[in-house]
Parts: C-alpha cells; sequence; structure tokens
C-alpha cells in the first residue's frame, strides 16, 4: 500500500504547489466560518442585549469582513484544489502511456488491451476525483470538525461535553455501518459485473439466442439473476439508509441536552443567551463534517483498487532493452537459429520453441506451415525481437539480434502480424507508417505490389479514403493487403507475413507472391499460411509440429519425406482442392 | 456484413458532465415518475407523507428554540424561585416531535431502497424482455457498447437520481415551503433580506454553472477525444512496436492530454468555487438579518424579540442550503433524465413481428399416412395449421422443401444486396453457397430463418409461405451453425444443451460425440462440468466450434444452415470439424456455405453468388464442365489476362 502511494506520489510534480496551497486554503476557509458564529455570539450578547449599536455595526463589519475573506480562501482553495487534481490525472496518464510505449509483446500480453485502456482512462478519473476529495474535504472537515469543537468548547466546556460523547459515538456508529456497507457493496457490485456480462452475452450472440429461439429461456434466466440483485441491493442498502436517521438522531439528541443544560446555565448565570445560539450553530458544523469524513472513507477506499491498477502499470519494467552499444546496421538478410529454446513466461517448465536449428540465407523465401498451437508465430517474433529467447540465440545478418538497436532491427525486420490493425486516417497515412518521408508514388507502388491498388483505385477518394478506428470500412482481404503495402515501404531486408494473407483469395494471394519473387528478390521472405498452394512454391518450407521443426526442405522433398506435409497436401490439393473464396466476412 | 465486423467494445463510457440535450425533459420525468407510481403508489404516498413529517419535526424544533429563550430562559432567569417543570415538559414535547421524525426518516429511506432497487429492476427487466424480442436489425444499427451503455452507466445515473435526487428533491421542497412560512411568522421584512440575499446566490450560481457548464462540455469532448485515441492506440499497439512509431504515438498522445488538463482544470475550478461563493453569500446574508434583526429587536420594532432573532437566524441557514441543494440535484436530474431518454427509447422499440400462426408440433403418423399430435419427441414433425374460418387444425408433415422465388433484399430500402434469387430445395438436399466476401452468401441463409423480412418474392417452407410460419417455431426447425460461434457462461454440458433444454446426460454426451467434440471435452479438466466464460476464451477456435456443432446435432432439426469459417483453423482441426458436420448433415435438407470444397462437392447443387445474383448453378461436375467462375475458384488458376 505504502509503495503505491509512494509511486502514485511521484507524479504529482510540478503540481506539488498546488497540492500543497489547496489544502492551506481550504484551512483558512474553515478558520473564517468558525470565526463568523463567535462574532455572531457577540452581536446577541454584547450589541443586543446592551442595546450597543455600535458593536453591532462594527461586529458586523468585522463579520463581513470575514466573509470575503472565507470567500477569496474558498475560491482559491477550489481553483489550486482542480489544478492539482486534474494536473495529477494528466501526469499519471503520461507516465503510463509512456512507459506502456517501452512495453515489450510479454509485457502487453500480461495487461491485455481492455486492462490497459480501463487502467488509462477509469481508473485515473476515479484517482482525479479521490485526490481532490483528500486535497479538500480530508483537510477541511477534520479542521472543520476540530475548530468548531475548539469554538465550543471555548463557549462553554461543560456543555460541550456533549458534543465530544456525540462525536465518539457517531463516530463509531457511522465508521461500523460504512465497514460493513463497504463489503456488502462489494458482493452485489461483483454480482452486478456478473449480470451485466451476461447482458453482454446476449447482444454479441443474439443470434445464436434467436436461431434456437430461446428468448425465453434466456429471460427466465435474466430475472432470475436480477431479483437476486434486487434482494443484495436491498440488503446493503437498508444500512445505508440508517446512516440519515442516526445522524439525525444525535442531531437532536444534542440540541435537547443542550436547550436543557444551557436552559439551566443560563437561569444560574454562568452562561449567556448567545452562547447558546452559537453553541447550536457548532451542532450542525461538527456533524456535517463526520458525515463528510465518513463520506470521503467510503471514496478513498474505493479508489484504492484503481491505484494499485495503475501502480501496477507504472512499475512494469520493460522486459526488451536497447543495448548499450547497439549494432547501427544490419548487414544482410541472412537468419540464423541457435539451438533456440522459448518459453512465454520466465519458467523453462512450459517451452513453447524447444530446439530450434535453422539457417537461412538472405534472399530465400521460407514457408511455414503447421497446425494452430504449433509455434509458427512464435518463431518467426523472434527475428525481431518482439520476444528475447528464453535459451539458445537468433542471429540476424551474422549478428545476435540483442546487440541490434531495436529501431534499427525493427526497420530491417518487417512483421506484418497476425491481428494486425489500421489506424483512423486515410489509407495514405497508414500507409507511411512504414516510412514517414514515401512519396506518393511509393506508397502506390507498394499497393501495387501487395494487389491493393487496384481496390484503392476503386474507392471515391482513392490514397486519400479515410479509415475508420479499427478499419471497419475495408473487408479483411483489403485491410491485409493495405497491412503488406505498408510493411514493404519499409523497404525491409527481412519480411515476415503471418498468416497474412488468409482473407485474400487464391488467385490474388498468387499475384502478391509473384510480385514479391519479381520485385524484391533480395529480400529474405518467410511466409506462414494455413494454404499449401500459398507457400509450395517457396525455396524451402518449414513444417512445425508442438514448437519443433517436423521437417525442413524443398515442397518436392518434403512431399516424399514428410507425412504431416503429405497429409495436409492431400487434404487439401490432390484430394479435394483447398476452395477458397475471399476468406471469411 | 458490417454487423459482424463490429467489434465489442466493453460498456461503453460516457464521461460525467452536463447537458446532454433532451427534447421533451417536462415530459420524460413525467413518464419515469407514472412508472415508479404505478409500481409503487403505496410506497410513494408513504415516503412523501415521511419526508413532509420529517421536515416538519425540524422545524417545531427550530422554532422551539425561538420560545425556549423568550418564553422560558426570560422569565426564569427573572423569576426568584424558577420552576423547571414547564420547560422539562416542553422540552420533553419536542423530544417526541424529534422522535417521531428521526423515525419517519428512517421510515422514508427504507421504503426508497424498496422504490429505488424495484424500480430499476423492473427496468431492467423490461429492457432485457424487450431487447430479446427485437429484431437482428436493431443490433445491427446499435453498437454493443452503446446497448450495454444503458445497462450498465444509465442506469447507475437513474439509480443516483431515483434514491437521492427525488426525495432531496421534496425535501428541499418541503423544507422551503415550510422554513419560508415560519420566517414570514417570525419577521417579514427579515424574509425579504434572506429572499434577495437567495436571489443573488441563485444569479451567481446560474453564471458560474453556465461558466463551468460549457468548460464541461469541452472537458467531455477531450475526453471523448482521449480514450478513443487511447483504446485505438492500446489495441495497435504491437503494430506501434513493430514500425517503431513510439515516439509519434506519444507526441499526439501528449497533445490530447494536455488539451483535456486544461479544459478538465478549468471546468473544475468553477465547479469547485461555486460551493464556498454560495456559503459566503449565506454567511452575508446572516450577517445582515443579525444587524437588521438586532436593531429591530433593540428597537422593539413589530414586537420582535432576540429568541425570535435566533430562531430566524437558524432558519436563515436552513433556507439557503436546500436552495443551493436543488440547484445541485438539477444537473444530475438532468443527466438521469438523458439516460432515461435512451431506456425509454429501447422500451419503445418496435419488437420483431411475428404474424405467423402455423405452428410446429411432435406428430405420430398413423399407417394410412395420417398425422396427429404427441406430446414426447417422436423424430416426426408436422406443421399445424389452425383455420380461423372453419375453427379447425390440420396436420402437414414437415419434410424440409425449401424453395425462394424472385426474392430481393437489402439491409436498407434503399439498397439491395440480394437480386432476383430463385432456388429450390427438395428435402434431404444439400445446396452449397460459394462466392467472394460481400456476395450475399450469409444473407441468403439469414432469411431462411427470418432474421431479416425480404422486399420482395416470397419464401417457402414446405409449400408454407414462412411469413405464415410462427418465428419461434419456424427457428426450431432450422438448425444453425454460425460462422462466429458464440458460447455461453456455464458449463460444456449446459452450452450443448442450449439446442434442447431438456436434453439428459446421455444425449448431451450422444451429441458430442456425433461432433467429434466428445474427446478433447473429455480431456478438459472437468470434462462436460468444465465452465467456460467469456465466449469460451480457454478453449481453441476448433474447440469451440466442435462444441457449436454439438449443440446443433442435440437439437435434431430436420434442416441445417452451416454457415463455416474455418479460415482459421488449421487443416487437421478443420478434418475434425468436418468429419463432425457431414455426420450432422445426413438425412437433413442442409445450406452451407462452404470453404472447403470436400464439403462442395457432393452438393445437390451448387450455386455461385456474385454481386448478390446467382451466377451459376449445377453440380460440381455441371459447373467444372463449364468453365466459368466456379472452375477458376476451384482450380485457384487465375486466366492469363487477370495475372497481368
Amino acid at each position: 500500500m505504502i509503495e503505491v502511494l509512494k509511486t502514485l506520489g511521484a507524479q504529482v510534480k510540478e503540481y506539488k504547489k498546488d497540492s500543497i496551497l489547496t489544502p492551506v486554503f481550504m484551512i483558512l476557509e474553515v478558520i473564517c466560518e468558525t470565526v463568523i458564529p463567535l462574532l455572531m455570539a457577540s452581536i446577541i450578547n454584547d450589541g443586543v442585549e446592551k442595546g450597543d449599536m455600535n458593536h453591532i455595526y462594527l461586529v458586523g463589519a468585522a463579520m463581513v469582513v470575514m466573509a470575503g475573506l472565507g470567500l477569496f480562501t474558498g475560491i482559491m482553495g477550489g481553483k489550486y484544489g482542480a489544478r492539482a487534481s486534474t494536473g495529477f490525472a494528466k501526469n499519471l496518464r503520461k507516465a503510463m502511456y509512456e512507459n506502456i510505449q517501452t512495453f515489450s509483446f510479454s509485457n502487453i500480453d500480461k495487461f491485455s488491451t481492455s486492462g490497459l485502456v480501463t487502467r488509462l482512462t477509469t481508473d485515473v478519473t476515479n484517482i482525479q476525483n479521490a485526490y481532490q476529495m483528500i486535497l479538500r474535504m480530508c483537510m477541511r472537515a477534520p479542521a472543520s470538525l476540530i475548530c468548531a469543537m475548539a469554538m465550543a468548547f471555548y463557549v462553554n466546556a461543560r456543555v460541550s461535553v456533549i458534543y465530544l460523547a456525540a462525536v465518539i459515538i457517531l463516530g463509531i456508529i457511522l465508521f461500523a455501518l460504512v465497514k460493513r456497507t463497504m463489503k456488502y457493496f462489494d458482493q452485489v457490485f461483483r454480482r452486478y459485473d456478473k449480470l451485466n456480462e451476461s447482458v453482454q452475452e446476449n447482444v454479441t450472440a443474439i443470434r445464436v439466442v434467436k436461431a434456437y429461439a430461446r428468448e425465453e429461456h434466456e429471460k427466465e434466466k435474466f430475472s432470475k439473476a436480477s431479483q437476486n440483485i434486487y434482494k443484495m441491493f436491498v440488503k446493503a442498502e437498508s444500512l445505508i439508509v440508517l446512516n440519515n436517521p442516526v445522524m439525525m438522531f444525535t442531531v437532536y439528541t444534542c440540541i435537547i441536552l443542550i436547550s436543557w443544560l444551557g436552559a439551566n446555565l443560563i437561569v444560574g448565570g454562568s452562561m449567556k443567551t448567545g452562547d447558546l445560539s452559537s453553541l447550536l450553530a457548532y451542532c450542525m458544523n461538527i456533524l456535517m463534517s463526520l458525515m463528510m469524513l465518513s463520506m470521503a472513507f467510503v471514496m478513498i477506499t474505493m479508489s484504492i483498487a484503481s491505484a494499485e491498477r495503475i501502480a501496477e502499470v507504472l512499475n512494469e519494467k520493460a522486459d526488451i532493452v536497447n543495448p548499450q552499444h547497439p549494432v547501427m546496421e544490419v548487414a544482410d538478410g541472412s537468419v540464423s537459429f541457435e539451438h533456440v529454446h522459448f518459453s512465454y513466461r520466465r519458467d523453462a517448465q512450459d517451452l513453447v520453441l524447444k530446439d530450434i536449428h535453422l539457417e537461412i540465407r538472405p534472399g530465400e523465401t521460407i514457408g511455414m506451415i503447421g497446425a494452430t498451437g504449433s509455434a509458427k508465430s512464435s518463431l518467426v517474433n523472434l527475428i525481431c525481437r518482439l520476444y528475447d529467447v528464453t535459451d539458445g540465440a537468433v542471429k540476424v545478418g551474422g549478428r545476435d539480434v540483442r546487440e541490434y538497436d531495436l529501431d534499427v532491427l525493427r526497420s530491417e525486420v518487417s512483421v506484418v502480424l497476425q491481428k494486425n490493425v489500421l489506424f483512423s486516417g486515410t489509407i495514405l497515412e497508414n500507409l507511411r507508417w512504414g516510412n514517414q518521408d514515401a512519396t506518393e508514388e511509393e506508397c502506390i507502388h507498394a499497393c501495387q505490389l501487395a494487389c491493393a491498388d487496384e481496390f484503392i483505385q476503386k474507392l471515391p477518394d482513392k490514397y486519400n479514403t479515410y479509415i475508420e478506428q479499427g478499419g471497419t470500412n475495408v473487408s479483411g482481404g483489403q485491410k491485409q493487403r493495405i497491412c503488406i503495402a505498408r510493411a514493404l515501404l519499409k523497404k525491409p531486408k527481412i519480411l515476415i507475413l503471418d498468416d497474412s494473407t488468409s482473407a485474400v483469395d487464391t488467385a490474388t494471394d498468387a499475384k502478391i507472391r509473384k510480385a514479391f519473387a519479381e520485385v524484391i528478390p533480395g529480400t529474405t521472405k518467410f511466409i506462414i499460411a494455413q494454404r499449401v498452394s500459398s507457400i509450395s512454391g517457396c525455396d524451402r518450407i518449414i513444417v512445425m509440429e508442438n514448437g519443433q521443426v517436423n521437417g525442413f526442405g524443398t515442397h518436392e522433398e518434403l512431399l516424399e519425406s514428410n507425412e504431416i506435409y503429405r497429409d495436409v497436401y492431400e487434404s487439401q490439393i490432390s484430394g479435394s482442392g483447398d476452395f477458397d473464396e475471399e476468406g471469411k466476412e | 456484413m458490417a454487423a459482424q465486423a463490429k467489434e465489442v467494445k466493453g460498456p461503453g463510457r460516457r464521461p460525467m458532465g452536463p447537458a446532454e440535450k433532451i427534447d421533451h425533459p417536462g415530459k420524460l420525468f413525467f413518464r419515469l415518475f407514472s412508472y415508479i407510481l404505478q409500481q409503487y403508489t403505496l410506497h410513494c404516498i408513504i415516503v412523501v407523507l415521511g419526508i413532509i413529517i420529517s421536515v416538519l419535526a425540524n422545524v417545531q424544533g427550530t422554532m422551539f428554540i425561538q420560545s425556549l429563550i423568550d418564553d422560558y430562559i426570560k422569565p426564569l432567569s427573572q423569576s426568584a424561585n424558577p420552576d423547571f417543570g414547564p420547560l422539562a415538559a416542553a422540552i420533553g414535547r419536542v423530544a417526541v416531535f424529534y422522535l417521531i421524525g428521526v423515525l419517519s426518516n428512517y421510515l422514508y429511506n427504507r421504503l426508497m431502497v424498496n422504490v429505488t432497487q424495484g424500480t430499476l429492476r423492473n427496468l431492467r427487466n423490461e429492457m432485457f424482455v424487450k431487447m430479446e424480442s427485437l429484431p437482428i436489425k436493431y443490433f445491427d444499427t446499435h453498437s454493443h457498447g452503446d446497448i450495454m451503455s444503458m445497462y450498465t452507466n444509465d442506469i447507475d445515473t437513474l439509480r443516483q437520481m431515483v434514491s437521492q435526487s427525488i426525495p432531496q428533491f421534496i425535501n428541499s421542497f418541503v423544507t422551503i415551503i415550510s422554513v419560508f412560512v415560519s420566517m414570514l411568522i417570525l419577521s417579514i421584512p427579515l424574509t425579504g433580506v434572506t429572499l434577495a440575499m437567495v436571489a443573488l446566490s441563485l444569479f451567481v450560481t446560474k453564471r458560474l454553472a453556465g461558466l463551468s457548464g460549457s468548460y464541461f462540455m469541452a472537458q467531455q469532448r477531450d475526453l471523448g477525444g482521449l480514450n478513443g485515441y487511447i483504446e485505438e492506440m492500446i489495441s495497435g499497439q504491437k503494430v506501434v512496436k513493430v514500425f517503431c512509431h513510439e515516439e509519434e504515438s506519444v507526441s499526439e498522445f501528449n497533445r490530447k492530454n494536455d488539451a483535456l488538463f486544461e479544459s478538465a482544470d478549468n471546468a473544475n475550478k468553477f465547479a469547485n468555487i461555486l460551493m464556498p461563493a454560495n456559503a459566503q453569500i449565506g454567511n452575508i446574508s446572516y450577517v445582515l438579518c443579525a444587524t437588521i434583526g438586532g436593531l429591530l429587536a433593540l428597537n422593539g420594532v413589530f414586537g420582535f424579540t432576540i429568541g425570535k432573532l435566533v430562531s430566524f437566524l437558524t432558519f436563515n441557514k436552513s433556507f439557503s442550503m436546500p436552495i443551493n441543494q436543488i440547484s445541485q440535484q438539477l444537473n444530475a436530474i438532468v443527466m438521469a433524465l438523458a439516460g432515461a431518454d435512451r431506456i425509454f427509447a429501447l422500451l419503445d422499440e418496435e419488437p420483431e413481428t411475428d404474424e405467423g400462426y402455423v405452428e410446429l408440433v411432435n406428430a405420430v403418423e398413423a399407417a394410412d399416412g395420417s398425422l396427429s399430435e404427441s406430446k414426447g419427441h417422436t423424430g416426426t414433425w408436422a406443421w399445424k395449421h389452425y383455420h380461423k374460418d372453419t375453427q379447425s387444425v390440420t396436420y402437414q408433415k414437415l419434410k424440409g422443401k425449401v424453395v425462394f422465388d424472385g426474392v430481393d433484399f437489402g439491409y436498407r430500402e434503399d439498397k439491395l444486396i440480394l437480386h432476383d434469387i430463385k432456388m429450390f430445395a427438395e428435402p434431404g438436399q444439400k445446396i452449397a453457397f460459394v462466392g467472394a466476401t460481400g456476395a450475399g452468401k450469409t444473407t441468403i441463409t439469414n432469411l431462411i430463418n427470418r432474421f431479416y423480412d425480404i422486399q420482395d418474392g416470397k419464401i417457402r417452407y414446405d409449400d408454407i409461405n414462412v411469413n405464415k410460419i410462427k418465428k419461434k417455431d419456424l427457428r426450431q426447425s432450422l438448425g444453425v451453425v454460425l460462422q462466429d460461434t458464440h458460447l455461453f457462461t456455464g458449463t460444456v454440458e449446459e452450452n450443448i444443451r442450449y439446442g434442447k433444454l431438456d436434453a439428459t446426460k446421455e444425449e448431451v454426451i450422444q451429441a458430442a460425440k456425433l461432433a467429434n467434440a466428445d474427446g478433447f471435452i473429455r480431456r478438459l479438466p472437468d470434462g462436460y462440468d468444465t465452465m467456460l466464460t467469456g465466449d469460451g476464451a480457454s478453449l481453441s477456435q476448433g474447440q469451440r466450434q466442435l462444441l457449436a456443432i454439438a449443440r446443433a446435432a442435440i437439437a435434431d432439426p430436420p434442416a441445417l444452415i452451416l454457415d463455416e469459417a474455418t479460415s482459421s483453423i488449421d487443416t487437421r482441426t478443420e478434418k475434425l470439424v468436418q468429419q463432425g458436420m457431414d455426420r450432422l448433415m445426413k438425412g437433413r435438407t442442409t445450406f452451407v456455405i462452404a470453404h472447403r470444397l470436400s464439403t462442395v462437392r457432393n452438393s445437390d447443387c451448387i450455386m455461385v453468388l456474385e454481386d448478390g445474383r446467382i451466377i451459376e448453378r449445377g453440380t460440381h461436375d455441371d459447373l467444372i464442365g463449364k468453365q466459368g467462375k466456379y472452375y477458376q475458384l476451384y482450380t485457384g488458376k487465375v486466366s492469363n489476362d487477370l495475372a497481368g
């Protein structure tokens, strides 16, 4: 917990001044507010009762001054509080975002995309609100409590003992209530999330529900869960609603006791009428601040989880960093795997790749085939150091990939990822991710190679067509082709296509491969595919099975010697032929 | 199809802020109110009474302080031999009223819990029931995030409004009235002073709220922009890494982050100033009343006394408080109404219409071929026609013949996707659809089970127009394995049983075996009892597909629609899936959207679709002989001019 606070606290940075000034002004405001009832008492005691109009004017003026001061300090407190909390939130977001940029693939895998997004958005908002609450309320409420208490004792210590007792009793009751309800609410909200998950499930799977005509079944399930939530909420809130009456009961008890005692004391001559009214005024102040404290307490406890989640991101260390003296040039497109072992987790128990030993010459075209989970992607991801090997070494251009500058390595080794994305922006802007200085001609040329030019030319705005977030306004096959063109613009020495044409029809697929062979013969190419037809023309083919190389050779050699390859080939080509429309929708 | 490409992005986030425009806030408020009243009339009456009693108890206490000083303390301190008896009695009376006030406060708060939670439960249930009844089109045209946001954000803001804002509103209103009346009784001129100060405070509130409101709008806009950027970039983070685009990504982020800071800072600043400003205006009002009241009491004008002044000053404080509260609540109410607006819009959606009357029943076929209805599962199905004019019922055996006659269809009225589709499927036949993405293959199958209604032409099922068949019965007669496999949270067994809710464990296992799923299920940690969550995230694509096939198998439908998506499944897994599918298809009328040739080849008829039209049809051999589009797709060969 302390660690979490330290991590987050380090991000206050330039808003330290605001963070200190806010509570200072809040306390000053509280002092002004406390003085006012005191002056009020003075008006009644020394002014009204003694018939001293001058005193009334004088003290009245002092009260106006105090109110003015209160206004000023209140405004300053509000201003600095806003700046401190929103600035803190800004710094938190920035620090997280910048740290995320240094993350390696395995760091990203650890958090999941939606996890990171929630941390950057909802969690930061929670912390911003809690921070403002702490700076303003958590200073104000206790200060106000102490001041009011002190003044009450100053006015009349004997009567004020009632307040002390009330505060202690009420404090204990409120605390106990809050603690119990928090526990309930924790459960309720977890159930509530589950209910919403099931709604989400119904929304996404509505076709299944309708196809099986299971509407009634789902309604029944939902109304049962909904009734359950209702019961739990009622149970939890029944406790919370005790807050108000308990608070009122205490206030009323105080008023009655003070009225009785006060009356006795005034009659006995040991207290003045004015004091009675100030004591009653402090009563509200004291109890309101208690109420505020309990509210702040709830809010802060609720934001602890957010704080922990944010600290996790901030404390995450990127596990792939640039070497001390990086090599700035990749000699050629040769790749060699030297007894590579790899595991996504650090423990070597669960190896994804086992003893991979391969030599690939510059300019070779390498096909890769194998069942899902056979670690084809894992293998190629090691080439541009998206992950680090667990054991052994991967060499590019004759040097270990860990010796290169990351930017240099990744510009020379271009990967078209399996789960690829386009960003919102024009097609041209997306293409220039590959090379910022690419001319329009270069972009068009790359698209021609990737067979993307043909459909882009048909779009109304051609290369200036705006791609929606996630590329939802182009089809899967079109997206893949733009992604390939984007990767080509890097003019890499090594090009890796990780199942990048799965949604492209067979004919176009063949055209793309043909273009590669003719136009960029010097580039080493890795092609992962499910279709034998996509890789049968490669110089050599790697057959992967359970994280190991099962066969490595030309198409003919493998047909001869490799059982898996023959099996796949026969089921796809000679048996029936793979019949591919433009992929799945 | 756009609907399926749409990504589900968790519950949508709608940042806090004021003023989403609503057209008829009054009407909406009234509707919400009458919705609550309908179910909780008695509760609501008691709640209002409870609020009134609890406010009055508070007011009588404050009034008592006046008489405490004027009527008890003063005479007592002047008498030589003070008798505290009457004072004790008076305090006792006040205490009793206080107690009643506290009790009614608890009572109404407690009842409000039931009203709030009950209303929300009913709303949720109604929303869900309505949602389940909506046509697929609704889900195509509304993002899943927006739908989810109604169940989460909108319901949450409504909870706050119903449980807090509304009672507080009533409370404040009653307080204002009763305090106002009491103040009038105590002193008319001082009431005037107080009112003037309240007017000032309302004016200031309005100005500040206006200022902060425009900044809140800006904050909302910037927050939306930043969150959108974060979602996009973090989703594509791996691509950012591959292209070494980190610096650009950070600099754009910083620009958006700074903009948000600016607007958020301003919005919060003005919102923060509101409270102290109003508090100090309240204090000045207090000072003015004290000074003027002191003068009045001193000179005994209008019979004003010190006791009255003390009481009045307390009222002065408790007058400005509820007014500020109401102005604060207004914002919350406006936000909640915006949510209510969306919820009611969902409740007002037109449900999927179903004018069908022909039902599907289990039947027993007698030796003479006549059919009679049966309660249990017989394996024979019949269409039950109810003839209104003669009040009689006839049965017709379900065979599985499907005919499309000149069908036109478009997702939007003005844009046809399918043109003049003609197709005949005899019972037990296998019809395959092939063609490029967007050619309309999936769309055709969506029309058979009436996910969408056609624009023109007719679809007949066993010579009955599908419009005349009850949707539920029509859909139950068609087994469907969809392109996107969706599983539900629950055990593997429950997921298979989804196809037939009363299936025994043996039937479940049987279906799993048929679909080739039994093997992998048994290897799962808890076998058939393994819990699946998050759409079966722990299973591979192929395994999920096998479960979907088992789910269709257990329903044992007379006709099947198989919309396969196997491009992400490797060949070896696909073989398993294929075997399962083949076994399932045996003896049923099947519509298959094919990926693998082995599935297509032995079809009775293959339809080649292009741009919503059937351009070729026939058996595999016919089409190969034709050397047309099908031949091209099949051989993967490109004619020379195409390869360029």
